[in-house]
């Protein structure tokens, strides 16, 4: 068995067949323990207890939700566009899986440590407001369509600084690929000498994810459920499974970016594996975008373009200006 | 990138037939389509068809940049205009002959300059080629020998803008 596996991961297309299939199990694992934390801190945050029924803490709670959503109808509206509405759920979900090829769990891990790594994660992340889009004018429905434009405007307004912050790590590092962006952080996390990239490119990420206090798209008080509003079992199954795989996803790319990915604070690893460090630095800024949603009131739609225009923008631009001028003057 | 997946075999000739049959299905739906939302969600296939073709030409940095610029930007921006302007249910105006004529003579126009530009270019064999056209090169020859040319890309996006900016601005108030 193991010699059959050697072979198998000593071929590049076996090891992306294995690598793939450890991909889709780990996404699906990874948004079921999310939906549960959820849940749990939503719960503690409100003096609740959270799910606690089905399974030790409630844990299996949400694998009992997801064969439900499995067993569910797939309604599709009469009036709605019946190509786009059937491909809009793969297509939301597809594209969320992508930057797991290249996101470095470890020193070793990555599976395909390309030179262009951090441009795969943000180029496939961009397809995704597509499927929104997609979705929410596919079904027909005012409050579809009015989720699905919310959407687009949030995502464009709030890509551009995202992208800025990102730069001038690029720009430090001089590379994007993955693995040589954290072996440049051994010394020192990268969130200390860029804490306005930092605060900036989380405060995005929060933005592109959809979640609260930017989650104008899906208000459930003005919109029901914005642009998911009229898909049902599974289909709206994968639009949640897309919405917390993605929160994962921004939250490692901040980790390899701020917090040094597979590394201890100031090259020192106590002995813990890299790829420990890096799920806790990862889970930690997850819980962080979770305790954000119940804490803060949602943003008001003028307010929160006009944030992105008139605040990120500038701010993550001189940003970028004042380091590439360091970078030239050292 | 080098090597790889995309070097093996029967595979890559597959992937290639793949990538290109996505090209043209993409362009075919955003030409013959009569619905203005699947025009643009063509295009946007078929851009994503030709960034996979910059893949096999050996350059995935171009390929990802053509996803991010073409299907995440330009497109998303145009469906984004579709949704504010006439409703896509309304009957649909019949094509005018003449709109039809300029538009075909535009597309042969533009393939002409295209063909001519292919044939006047001494191609030369991968082997034989000295300049490696990696991103390094690519962005020295952006910043010394292009420099102009860049810049000049950079005017006409801002008239673009400016011209999309007067065109919201006073259309509402004359009419």
């Amino acid at each position: 068995m193991a010699g059959f596996m050697e072979h198998v991961l000593a071929n590049e297309l076996g090891r992306l067949i294995v690598g793939l299939i450890v991909v889709l199990i780990f996404s699906q694992l990874n948004a079921l323990f999310l939906v549960w934390l959820e849940r749990k801190v939503a719960g503690h945050i409100q003096l609740r207890i959270g799910p606690k029924e089905v399974g030790p803490f409630g844990l299996l709670q949400t694998i009992v939700d997801g064969l439900k959503l499995v067993g569910k109808e797939l309604i599709t509206p009469k009036r709605a566009d019946r190509i786009l509405f059937i491909i809009a759920p793969v297509l939301v979900f597809v594209p969320v899986l992508v930057p797991f090829i290249v996101l470095p769990f470890s020193k070793s891990l990555p599976l395909n440590d390309m030179n262009v790594g951090l441009l795969v994660i943000f180029s496939f992340s961009t397809i995704n407001v597509l499927a929104i889009l997609i979705g929410g004018w596919g079904s027909n429905n005012k409050y579809a369509l009015l989720g699905a434009i919310r959407s687009v405007a949030q995502n464009i307004a709030y890509e551009i600084p995202l992208l800025l912050s990102v730069l001038s790590v690029v720009l430090m590092t001089r590379t994007l690929q993955m693995s040589k962006i954290v072996e440049a952080q051994t010394s020192y996390w990268f969130f200390l000498v860029q804490p306005i990239a930092a605060l900036t490119y989380f405060i995005c990420a929060t933005a592109e994810t959809n979640r609260a206090p930017f989650d104008i798209p899906e208000a459930e008080s003005e919109l029901v459920a914005g642009f998911h509003t009229e898909f049902s079992g599974m289909r709206f199954g994968l639009f949640f499974l897309a919405e917390y795989t993605n929160v994962f996803v921004v939250c490692a790319v901040a980790t390899t970016l701020f917090l040094g990915g597979w590394t201890g604070p100031f090259g020192h690893s106590f002995g813990i594996p890299g790829i420990i460090w890096f799920l806790a630095k990862t889970y930690l800024l997850v819980f962080v975008i979770m305790w954000f949603r119940w804490t803060f009131p949602r943003l008001r739609f003028d307010q929160l373009i006009s944030f992105s225009w008139k605040v990120l923008i500038p701010l993550a631009l001189a940003n970028l200006i004042i380091t590439a001028g360091v970078i030239k003057l050292i | 990138m080098n090597g790889g997946v995309l070097s093996q075999g029967l595979l890559p000739q597959l992937a290639f037939i793949v990538v290109v049959g996505i090209t043209f299905c993409g362009a075919i739906i955003a030409v013959f389509h009569r619905n203005i939302l699947y025009n643009v969600l063509g295009l946007a296939l078929a851009l994503c068809g030709v960034a996979g073709l910059y893949v096999f030409l050996g350059s995935l940095f171009i390929g990802l940049m053509q996803l991010l610029i073409y299907v995440g930007a330009i497109c998303i921006a145009m469906v984004f205009a579709i949704m504010l302007s006439r409703p896509v249910h309304l009957p649909k105006p019949k094509r005018k002959v003449s709109k039809m004529a300029t538009s075909i003579f535009a597309g042969l126009l533009i393939l002409g300059v295209n063909v001519g530009v292919i044939y006047k270019t001494a191609w030369q064999p991968a082997s034989e080629r000295k300049l490696d056209w990696s991103v390094k090169t690519i962005g020295d020859f952006l910043l010394t020998r292009y420099v102009l040319v860049f810049e000049v890309i950079s005017l006409v996006l801002l008239v673009a803008m400016l011209g999309a900016i007067i065109i919201s601005r006073y259309n509402g108030r004359t009419s």
